[in-house]
């Protein structure tokens, strides 16, 4: 024992995975439980004159309808974020209903819900309820939206703006800019993205009578914080008589971070109609409903003095809210992009503005990576435009320009231009072991030996930061969270000395029953099988924050160390009692109390039997051992890294054949390899996604044209090559177990390294840029157009 | 996702199946592997009150080597196809069809009576059943008739199955130059139906192409024999640059759809580099 942390555990929760056997929301039915079907608009921006329930109300099955008239009076879905205007104006935050009464305001939102017997009971009635519509004008991209004259998406904010937003040090910005040699400009579009959790969102509502208490089953990532929004901000009802569970989730990918109206409606209907009520998205409902992700538009400047020093960086960004400010969503475009703006590299000077722009589209937020991968995209983007522009290696100029080594403890923690301090980094290491396990200098060779054969090869760099374990509560809170963001844990040891660990941090496919298992295992030196893990459900564990920003092993797993800590320090105690030792001539080794230097020891499992069998006990301690933790981090952590993608591309059809992707991470240590090589790989898939295959299109009338699985494009095994993924430790100096984060690297670095390895390919064409996602039609009538 | 409520029949037998659509008319669908059906009934943009399944009919899962043709019952499922020896040797340009299908699940469901008669503008099997010159034998209330691939295809989701007749068997001639033939599919990145897909048999016996059939799935409204192509290779000799030079030729004349995601200058172009692709591969 005691060497459990950085071995590949099979994960435990797997079998119940695969054998399908998982406990999701949709498997559970309750006595006398009913089901809603919600009515939607079909038009994206629309006046509501009439809706007329009558004969829904009186068809097979039904139990009641409701409609935007009848939950009015209820409050609407809240921010969790305030971000003000930067001349002082407070945020502006339109009311979301949970369904709307006088207009619909994108394709999708909720106009009705029916709630019958049967699914398909309350499926057929919604046929029958009759919406008059007044089609009205429409706008769904964020820079249009800004325009004079543009449609308004809320009748009383006329441009459309939710905020504006800058960071950094404008002055020094502008004078770095004017003093550069070389200055790489561009226009970049980071589009709008769709999370598609395999599972859809799918809830219960139940309110009991005899107890006067609400039960909300979800697919949440955070049942604490959806129970907070929606007793104290939406439904006003009592948060101590209020469950909320969320047993095994579907995956999310941030789309199950926030509080959504259809949580609040169901638990709200419940109690109208004094039964259990469960909703679950259908897959196109999910498209249109669940929280879009990016969908940025930019203009990025990087200059260069004459040696490829970066001496300033300046971006602009008009970022699309869709028609709703969604939990987290004015922190994404700004906090969380904004602030990583730095990247790996010594930019002495940086400015960004921003604006939080309403369209009539789904709202949108987090999604895997949430802000920094925006930020990584344009990095990325402008430095390898630079480095083919200056006539230099990309290589060489992202290494000329990075951020010396630090560890956070002999060195002090980098400060950078845009508010954060790194904790520890080394990127040129990273770097290299990239270059080594590429082969990069005869790679560079085959790719001359192609072009003379008229193929296609490009070689695309990413090294990327992000900003995880979120996050240090005052910080935030002075960044205008509405929250705190520390996590908690509760560690309750039994009578026969095995363990249940409460865990605030949700598992939803991130492996949590099998890491934390392994750290309480290591941290109390007894069996894996004797350690349960034990997450969302608001009853049994302490108030906790969830599970996004990659900051369950940091935050959740840091809060597990200090609970375990106490638990060891009140076992030492009884130990020592029992073995009529003093505590400082103990030792803990192996799940035993030893006496140093002799043979008297004593159990993990008898000290826990006397604790709760204490005929024998020292005096004045208090029976049973069962500690909780709360543990608010003093810093973000930064994991880096650099990836490096050989692409070809057939000049014939535009098609991209990934050859190799080489991945080397830096997240600090690792306490299950195989879960962080498989949290890399998913994340490497979905950065891959956006930049070649995936992207939410609308029309000009506010259809979602990619609403399906025949148009929108998701990765699959056979688009992808078999990953080369290494890593280096740079243990983060923060936090008991010197753990960074893992969850969304890959969704993070992938993106810009394939573009740019596209470009790459393209280059000796004159291509100098490709919008995502690079479909082989883009990529065809580029090369087509540059033939010509 | 839940469709409208319908009644539900279970044929045994052909004959019972035409007479159940008789007794229920137009209201009535037949179901075969459901794998275009049941989605279009969750959406609610098929909306049959009585359903009639063919699942219980055994004899028209079928695939069997008669000699001068194959004789492949409606209900045979792709995976069938894909994995029969007689199609793989003798009619590849079928199997390659199947085989890019959807996954391994539609395959095992979906059949090719079902893929036929649903006559879909995207979907797989149109350019090989024209490019084999198949025939379709369609049985209704009075007998069977045989149609030809060239026949069958009408319109955009139409067929010359009536709506009184079943579609029962795809007959493949086995001739030598079904035998060299192949079908290449540049595939919809979202839903892997064809962008492009081509289907060739070519003859080649002596050097020179003395026959070729060339057959475009996912291209025009209904799939469609190329008669530029063929006309172009026909009786020359077969090289890069005869193939090259007739592949340029594609879809001359012939209305190209296009969407959201496909052009139709690129779907036209892609055509002509898959044509080339398909004929190379099995002309020289
Ligand atoms: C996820 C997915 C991916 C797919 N990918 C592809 C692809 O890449 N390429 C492709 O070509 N197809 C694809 N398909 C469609 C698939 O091939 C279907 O199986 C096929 O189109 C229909 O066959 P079926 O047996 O399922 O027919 P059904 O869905 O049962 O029926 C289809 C239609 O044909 C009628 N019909 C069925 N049998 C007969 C008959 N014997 N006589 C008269 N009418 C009949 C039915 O009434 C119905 O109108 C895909 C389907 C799915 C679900």
């Amino acid at each position: 024992m005691g060497k459990m942390i950085g071995e590949s555990i099979k994960r435990v929760e797997d079998h119940r995975f695969i054998t399908g056997t998982g406990e999701y929301t949709d498997d559970i039915v309750l006595p006398r439980m009913t089901h809603a079907y919600i009515l939607r608009s079909h038009l994206a921006h629309a006046k509501i004159k009439s809706v007329d329930t009558t004969a829904a109300k009186s068809a097979d099955g039904v139990v009641a309808v409701f409609t935007g008239e009848d939950v009015a009076h209820i409050n609407g879905i809240p921010t969790g974020w305030q971000v003000n205007f930067t001349d002082g104006e407070v945020m502006r935050e339109p009311k979301h209903p949970l369904l709307v009464k006088d207009k619909a305001l994108h394709v999708g939102d909720g106009v009705a819900i029916v709630i019958a017997e049967s699914k398909e009971q309350a499926r057929d009635a919604a046929d029958l309820i009759e919406v008059d519509y007044e089609e009205l004008s429409v706008v769904v991209d964020a820079s249009k939206a800004l325009e004079a004259g543009a449609p308004m998406v809320h009748d009383e904010l006329p441009d459309n703006r939710a905020f504006d937003w800058q960071l950094g040090d404008k002055v020094a910005a502008d004078t770095g800019m004017a003093k550069a040699h070389h200055v790489t400009k561009m226009r970049i579009r980071n589009q709008r993205m769709i999370a598609n959790a395999i599972e859809p969102r799918s809830y219960i509502g139940d309110y009991s009578k005899a107890r006067d208490k609400y039960t909300l089953y979800t697919s949440s990532q955070n049942p604490h914080v959806i129970r907070l929004l929606m007793c104290a901000f939406v439904l006003g009802i009592p948060e101590h008589k209020t469950r909320v569970v969320s047993k095994d989730v579907g995956g999310g990918f941030g789309s199950k971070i926030f509080h959504y109206a259809e949580e609040a409606l169901v638990t709200w209907a419940s109690q109208q109609i004094a039964r259990p009520v469960k909703w679950t998205a259908e897959r196109s409902e999910a498209f249109v409903t669940d929280a879009h992700g990016r969908d940025h538009n930019t203009i990025a400047e990087m200059g260069f003095d004459k040696d490829g020093n970066i001496t300033a960086l300046r971006v602009h960004t008009d970022a699309n809210l869709g028609a709703y400010l969604s939990t987290f969503a004015p922190a994404i475009p700004t906090y969380l992009y904004g602030t990583l703006l730095q990247g790996q590299y010594v930019t002495p000077a940086i400015h960004v503005t921003v604006n939080g722009v309403f369209t009539h589209t789904t709202p949108v937020d987090a999604y895997r990576g949430a802000g920094r991968p925006e930020a990584t995209y344009l990095l990325e983007r402008l430095i390898d435009t630079a480095a083919a522009e200056m006539g230099m290696d990309p290589a060489e100029l992202r290494m000329k320009n990075f951020i010396p080594a630090f560890d956070g403890v002999e060195q002090p923690g980098y400060q950078t231009q845009v508010a954060l301090q790194y904790d520890s980094g080394d990127y040129e290491a990273t770097m290299r072991k990239a270059l080594d396990v590429l082969g990069y200098n005869d790679l560079r060779k085959e790719q001359e030996e192609a072009r003379k054969q008229g193929r296609y090869i490009g070689i695309g760099f990413s090294s990327y930061i992000e900003a995880c374990g979120i996050a240090p509560s005052a910080v935030v809170g002075s960044l205008g969270a509405r929250a705190g963001l520390y996590e908690s844990a509760n560690v309750r040891v039994q009578p026969t000395g095995k363990v249940s660990v409460h865990t605030g941090s949700h598992s939803h496919g991130q492996g949590h029953d099998t890491t934390f298992a392994q750290v309480a295992a290591d941290h109390l030196g007894i069996a894996l099988e004797d350690i349960e893990i034990i997450h969302g459900d608001t009853e049994q564990v302490p108030f906790g924050m969830g599970t996004y920003g990659s900051r369950s092993l940091a935050v959740g797993g840091s809060a597990i160390v200090k609970a375990l800590d106490k638990v060891k320090e009140k076992g030492a105690k009884v130990a020592a009692h029992l073995l009529e030792a003093s505590e400082q001539d103990l030792e803990y080794i192996d799940g035993k109390w030893t006496v140093k230097g002799t043979d008297k020891s004593i159990g993990f499992g008898e000290v826990a039997l006397a604790s709760y069998v204490p005929h024998n006990f020292p005096e004045g301690l208090e029976p049973g051992i069962e500690f909780n933790s709360f543990y608010d981090p003093a810093n973000f952590t930064y994991p880096f890294g650099t990836y490096i993608a050989v692409v070809e591309v057939d000049a014939e059809t535009g098609t991209t054949e990934i050859k190799r992707f080489v991945a080397v991470d830096d997240v600090g240590n690792v306490v299950n390899p195989m879960i962080v090589d498989g949290q890399v790989h998913g994340g490497l898939a979905q950065g891959i996604g956006q930049a070649l295959l995936e992207g939410a299109v609308y029309d000009e009338s506010g259809q979602l044209t990619t609403g399906t699985y025949l148009d929108y494009a998701m990765p699959r095994a056979d688009d992808l090559p078999s990953f080369e993924v290494d890593r280096n430790v740079t243990p983060c100096p923060h936090n008991p177990l010197g753990v960074k984060g893992c969850g969304e690297a890959g969704a993070i670095g992938s993106t810009p390294a394939i573009v740019n390895a596209v470009v790459d390919a393209l280059r000796p064409l004159g291509i100098k840029d490709l919008e995502m996602p690079l479909t082989p039609q883009k990529v065809w009538a580029a090369i087509h157009n540059a033939n010509a | 996702m839940v469709p409208v409520a319908f009644e539900y029949h279970r044929a045994g037998s052909v004959a019972e199946a035409l007479s159940l659509m008789a007794q229920h008319g137009e209201d009535a669908k037949i179901l075969a592997g459901g794998h275009s059906m049941v989605p279009a009934m969750k959406l609610r943009l098929s909306t049959p009150t009585t359903v009639i399944d063919l699942g219980g009919v055994s004899d028209l899962k079928h695939i069997t080597d008669k000699g001068d043709h194959i004789a492949i019952g409606a209900m045979a499922t792709h995976w069938m196809v894909e994995s029969s020896d007689v199609i793989s040797a003798k009619a590849p340009a079928l199997r390659d069809a199947a085989a890019s299908i959807g996954d391994v699940q539609v395959r095992n469901r979906g059949t090719i009576g079902g893929a036929m008669a649903h006559s879909d503008p995207a979907a797989d099997y149109p350019g090989p059943i024209l490019a084999l010159d198949a025939s379709m034998v369609i049985q209704g209330p009075s007998g069977q008739r045989v149609v030809s691939a060239t026949d069958y295809f009408v319109a955009l989701w139409e067929t010359a199955v009536q709506p009184d007749e079943l579609l029962v068997e795809i007959r493949v001639p086995t001739t030598p130059m079904n035998a060299n033939s192949c079908y290449e599919k540049f595939a919809q990145p979202a839903s892997r139906y064809p962008y492009v897909g081509c289907a060739v048999a070519v003859d080649k016996s002596g050097g020179t192409c003395s026959d070729v059939r060339v057959g475009f799935s996912g291209v025009g409204h209904v799939g469609f024999r190329d008669s530029n192509v063929e006309g172009a290779l026909k009786g020359q000799a077969l090289s890069a640059a005869s193939i090259k030079a007739a592949a340029d030729t594609a879809t001359n004349g012939v209305d190209v759809l296009s969407d959201w995601s496909v052009s139709e200058d690129y779907r036209r172009a892609m055509s002509r580099v898959y044509a080339r692709r398909a004929l190379t591969k099995v002309g020289l």
